[in-house]
């Protein structure tokens, strides 16, 4: 690791202040990515500011038809969340299925959709789900928030306060993992809120995660799993690694998006 | 018998330090003023080293010094040695090019030594390594095997065709003549796939140098001390044994990948006498991934012929080994002694002949990594027998029951130099189909069918060589060293004992079982005994632990120590006892006369020893402590019968193996419960091997499996739990009957678990599938078929 | 250098430290707690599992800063005296280590495993390891311990 600068911020101004007044400040959440790629000299940013003291930005509350978790919410807390397993019992699945048990005690909500990992499981489910990224100074709808591999549309110095989810009427996520890092190889949220069916695909393509129009117009209303599974996938542009070929990719984003929809019911 | 004696599942008593937190790994352990080193690594396979420009990174902040291997070459330190020599066919030795310890004018490998730095802090070692320069003339890597045998780029100049050595084994002509007698000819090419060992403990050193004495102290994480100090002090920096100590206690995990001498000891050893001062260096996984020996890695050819009946005639073998970019410790004896000789399995096949070429590559060494040989051997034997089963249309059950080596036929003398001397193959064979319900099979799959999976079961047997060896036949086969165990017993005036073994344990138990044999021996109890090893300053000698050979061959050592303890306080017994030595009993600790009941306890006897008023002081010395070598008669053979049933999901080529059974045959059982222990490891190393590991490098050398991001370890949810049960033979080969457990389980898994795949997969018309059977090779094999 | 402070197995520490330097680090290099081990460079082995208010954590993928304020358990505070904790009593019963590098990592996430759910099922206990490598034992008897010790600390 290089050497860096520490700061404890009390509150989002101190945060945001802290990491505008730094020559190249990076936020720590819960630094389940960050540390292991400073850790890898992959990055060498001059101060790091730590987002754990703001207690504002840690929770869940439900309010209409939306549950909103803020950005330093841990996965463990939403996996186990009476809220989210009421009301979107999918996040809470997904949540809990993040990583192991010590990623989830630590890693966030906020720190993994803004790092966008192309195989992170969250922007799947912020994007089949259609939810709002709310930051310090705006709301910005899923859609438009995850812009390319580990990129999104965040201008520098910008804080993610929370994520709010529209309640949907159904929804489920499968993820099949890459057997070593256990990331998704290909996961598939699907969810059908008020009238829309989403099928977001996360871990296929490396620019991160995408929605799926074909399965999305096979799944329709009812979430029709064989209808998913018979979607015959293009595997251009897929991801071909050692783990998986594009082919392979492709056929998984049916299957795992037919399982899902069979989970979500 | 008693809760301490051989046989019994006592506790270990080395898990209490280990469960507290107190064990003490290489580097858990610091010196005063000790230094820190971090290693410059190539980053190219292959490539001239055109300068090494340290003189900014030496002004950097804590910063002691810096070597290179120019430093080392101009202190005229040695090469890195190879323990075995190997002749080709043509009677000609090996190609033995140099290793340096660090790179002296072209690097071969990614993660070769380039240069040390030493600093005060780790941290400080590091951020200097990112400013030292090197210019590196990047040449063309040789990375796979017929590519480098081509010729085209030369890991060492002086190595035409990087062909280290080609060797054969058997009788050629006469294997030839049963193939042109054959019914039958079934021949099968694989791939064993390279491994990775990953103890999870990195290799760590520390290492001391003392100016007042000119004594110099490494403590590393070896499997074997004494070798190290002998290969290292001899071969490399010229330190003689008694100015060198090396100190091994707690090692986490070896698998063979810590038997050898590695770069970094030398390194360390002698940059310490450089600065004065002592030096830790710890290896990042990174770089483990990089610089611990690899394993397998086999590309084979082999064929068997059959009569009509299904009967084997002739085996015969083609294999590439690579050995990466310089020959490892003992990478030569790997692919040769410890793989074709073991072709005859439990089989008996009357003519058997294999060559193997072996080849330098622009990779990392290859070496002995857990079953070294034998499960290249019985993975290739046990595919080519379900494949000779499957065209000749017997049962793969029946076609193995045909073929196998009888009881009544010990010592089975092999057409591949070995001679088995005990075994009962049919009946480990036989216990392990009952156990896994051999029979019940197809109503499982009927089941599994219903639910959209596909279900299979595959068979494998094995036989393998350890104790390895007697050292005379090691010798002419080519081993530089001897091959025998060393154990000192010594009895304190109280009574209670030290046992000083040259074998080590790093996680094997030892303390636990070499302590039931000495209390089992001398009947003293357990808690009253200590073992202790790893540490070149107080255990005698040595040659460590690797090859399934700590209990074989250690063990009968401790045993002969401990009947020279009794040989001798038997006449201090007598004479206290005023009676004729022929006429003392020894047994459970108690000396007596016979048919008497006068009698003296154990410590009574050995405080004699040592406060010798009533004593025979002229015809024995004073004191009770016992040194003893053993050098095996011949090889142990374990051998057993795994079972493996999986269950596939098609739509994603997920493999999950639902039933293990393994039915081994070890000999004696000293400690059941670390004998399961040892089984059941080896198996989930024998699964990872089928199922999940595999080391991939690209074209230019670069290894894209380097973490655990990328190379799939087994973690718990991967396994079954594991039927693992024992079916023994005493062995007949040394004093405690005992065979080795250490490997069987990474030996016989591989084939089980991939011909349980085929079976499942065959009503796709799949045929043939790699290892690791990953899903996506699973749903390609699917996907292709249809 | 800031001065970070914590509590660690009961007992109050405060030391000045770089900013780069991780929670394990400290442990090892600055308390002398070498319990907790390094196994990899990737956040994946779990050898360095130790609790940070009262929750499993890598102490690799954790700065020491991050944890002031903070308690800290280590495998080194399990023990009472010489009373092993139900959960090392039943590694040790159930022969669940061999080389015993990755267990304190083990032992420690197996504890809060037992704290989440106070009854796991043998699935409970395998999908709860993904973060913990073993090399040694095949997960079999670490499985078996962990089960063996969740009734002990009910008990």
């Amino acid at each position: 690791m290089y050497d860096f600068k520490y700061q404890l911020a009390n509150s989002q101004d101190d945060a945001v202040s802290a990491q505008s007044s730094a020559e190249d400040g990076s936020f720590l959440a819960g630094g389940m990515t960050l540390i292991p790629t400073l850790k890898q000299r992959l990055a060498q940013p001059s101060d790091l500011v730590d987002l754990s003291g703001i207690s504002d930005l840690i929770g869940v509350s439900a309010e209409g038809d939306s549950v909103t978790i803020g950005s330093m919410t841990t996965h463990a807390e939403v996996a186990s969340s009476e809220i989210v397993s009421s009301k979107i019992p999918a996040l809470a699945a997904l949540a809990g299925n993040i990583g192991d048990p010590q990623v989830r005690n630590r890693g966030t909500i906020g720190g993994s959709i803004a790092n966008n990992d192309p195989a992170a499981d969250y922007p799947a489910a912020c994007v089949a789900l259609n939810a709002t990224i709310i930051t310090n100074n705006r709301k910005i709808p899923a859609d438009n928030f995850f812009t390319g591999l580990f990129e999104t549309a965040l201008e520098d110095g910008e804080l993610i306060t929370a994520v709010t989810f529209p309640i949907p009427d159904k929804a489920a996520y499968a993820k099949f993992p890459n057997p070593a890092s256990r990331y998704a190889i290909v996961g598939v949220m699907v969810a059908h809120t008020g009238g829309e069916t989403r099928a977001a695909v996360t871990g296929a393509s490396d620019s991160g995660v995408f929605r799926s129009s074909e399965i999305e117009n096979a799944l329709g209303d009812n979430l029709d799993s064989s209808a998913a599974k018979a979607v015959s996938i293009s595997a251009d542009g897929l991801n071909n690694d050692i783990h998986a070929s594009s082919e392979y990719r492709a056929h998984l984003v049916s299957i795992m998006a037919s399982r899902a929809a069979t989970a979500a019911g | 018998m008693t809760e301490t004696n051989i046989g019994a599942p006592i506790k270990r008593v080395e898990d209490k330090r280990f469960l507290t937190g107190r064990g003490r790994y290489t580097d858990d352990l610091n010196q005063p003023n000790q230094l820190y080193a971090c290693i410059l690594r190539s980053p190219h396979a292959h490539a001239n080293l055109k300068k090494v420009d340290v003189s900014q990174a030496k002004a950097a902040p804590g910063v002691i010094d810096i070597f290179t291997g120019s430093d080392m070459a101009a202190d005229e330190v040695g090469s890195l040695p190879c323990g075995w020599q190997i002749h080709s066919k043509d009677g000609s030795p090996m190609h033995e090019p140099g290793h340096p310890p660090m790179a002296v004018t072209k690097v071969r490998h990614v993660g070769d030594q380039v240069a040390i730095v030493i600093a005060e802090t780790k941290s400080q070692a590091r951020d200097a390594l990112d400013i030292i320069e090197v210019d590196y003339e990047v040449l063309p890597a040789a990375i796979n095997m017929d590519e480098a045998l081509s010729g085209k780029a030369l890991v060492h100049d002086d190595v035409p065709n990087n062909m280290c050595f080609d060797w054969e084994i058997g009788d050629k002509e006469a294997t030839e003549n049963s193939f042109s007698d054959a019914h039958k000819v079934v021949s099968i090419e694989l791939v064993n796939n390279r491994l990775i060992p990953n103890a999870m403990e990195p290799r760590a050193a520390v290492a001391q140098y003392d100016p007042s004495n000119g004594n110099y102290t490494l403590h590393t994480t070896t499997q074997n001390p004494h070798v190290i100090r002998l290969l290292m002090g001899a071969f490399v920096l010229q330190i003689p044994e008694h100015k060198l100590r090396i100190i091994s206690h707690d090692v986490g995990g070896g698998f063979g990948s810590k038997i050898f001498h590695y770069a970094e000891e030398a390194i360390l050893t002698w940059a310490s006498a450089k600065v004065s001062q002592p030096i830790k260096w710890t290896a990042e996984r990174s770089e483990s991934f990089v610089t611990d020996a690899h394993g397998r890695d086999h590309e084979t050819k082999a064929e068997l012929a059959l009569d009509k009946d299904g009967k084997f005639l002739g085996l015969r073998v083609s294999t590439k080994a690579n050995i990466g970019a310089y020959l490892s410790t003992f990478g030569s004896s790997v692919p040769t002694y410890l793989y074709g000789t073991l072709l005859a399995g439990v089989y008996k096949t009357p003519a058997i002949y294999c060559e193997v070429k072996t080849v330098f590559t622009n990779t990392v060494p290859v070496d002995a990594y857990r079953g070294a040989g034998r499960p290249e051997c019985t993975y290739l034997l046990e595919r080519l027998v379900n494949k000779a089963a499957k065209e000749t249309g017997i049962d793969p059950v029946e076609i193995r029951r045909i073929n196998m080596i009888q009881p009544d036929q010990f010592p089975y003398q092999t057409p591949v130099a070995l001679q088995y001397d005990v075994g009962d193959y049919p009946r480990a064979f036989e216990t392990a189909l009952k156990a896994s319900d051999y029979e019940g099979f197809s109503s499982r799959r009927k089941s599994s069918e219903d639910n959209g999976k596909k279900r299979g079961i595959g068979i494998s047997t094995y036989i393998e060589a350890c104790g390895i060896a007697p050292s005379a036949v090691a010798g002419a086969l080519g081993a530089r060293a001897g091959l025998y165990e060393s154990a000192q017993v010594r009895v304190h005036p109280t009574g209670s004992v030290t046992l000083y073994t040259g074998t080590h344990n790093h996680g094997q138990g030892h303390e636990t079982t070499f302590a039931q044999i000495v209390s089992d021996t001398l009947g003293v109890s357990i808690d009253q005994v200590e073992v202790s090893h790893g540490d070149t300053g107080e255990v005698q000698f040595g040659m460590g632990t690797y090859g399934s050979r700590s209990l074989a061959v250690g063990g009968p050592a401790v045993l002969k120590a401990c009947n020279k303890i009794i040989e001798k306080s038997k006449k201090i017994a007598a004479h206290i006892l005023e009676a004729s030595v022929d006429d003392i009993d020894f047994k459970d600790g108690v000396y007596s006369i016979s048919g008497t009941d006068r009698e003296l306890a154990f410590g009574e006897v050995s405080l004699a020893a040592y406060v010798p008023h009533n004593y025979p002081i002229e015809e024995l010395e004073p004191g009770l402590d016992e040194n003893a070598f053993y050098d095996p008669l011949n090889f142990s053979f374990p051998a057993g019968c795994h079972i493996c049933e999986v269950e596939i999901d098609p739509e994603t080529g997920e493999v999950e193996i639902t039933d293990f059974t393994a039915v081994d045959d070890i000999g004696r059982v000293i400690n059941p419960m670390i004998v399961e222990g040892q089984v059941q490891g080896g198996l989930a190393q024998g699964i990872g091997q089928a199922l999940m590991e595999g080391c991939v490098y690209d074209n230019e050398g670069q290894l894209l499996t380097g973490s655990y991001m990328d190379y799939t370890m087994p973690r718990a949810d991967n396994l079954p739990n594991l039927n693992v049960s024992t079916e023994s033979v005493l062995g007949a080969s040394n004093p405690l009957e005992v065979k080795g457990v250490g490997e069987v389980g990474s030996i016989g898994a591989p084939p089980a678990v991939i011909n349980a795949i085929l079976d499942a997969l065959s009503s796709l018309g799949v045929e043939d599938i790699s290892m690791p059977a990953s899903p996506s090779k699973v749903w390609q094999a699917i996907h292709n078929a249809q | 250098m800031p001065t970070v402070s914590m509590t660690v197995n009961g007992e109050s520490v405060s030391s000045e430290v770089e900013p780069r330097t991780l929670l394990v680090q400290y442990l090892r290099e600055n308390l002398g707690l070498t319990g907790t081990h390094v196994g990899c460079d990737t956040s994946q082995c779990g050898a360095c599992v130790v609790h940070v208010n009262g929750k499993s954590a890598k102490s690799c993928t954790m700065l020491a800063v991050q944890a002031e304020g903070s308690e800290v358990s280590t495998i080194e505070g399990l023990a009472d005296g010489d009373t092993l904790h139900p959960m090392q009593e039943a590694f040790r019963e159930n022969h669940g280590l061999q080389c015993g590098f990755c267990t304190p990592g083990m032992v420690m996430s197996a504890i809060d495993l037992v704290q989440t759910n106070s009854d796991p099922s043998e699935h409970d206990v395998r999908e709860w390891l993904e973060g913990n490598l073993c090399r040694c034992t095949g997960y079999h008897n670490i499985v078996k311990s962990i089960l063996a010790g969740a009734k002990a600390m009910q008990g």
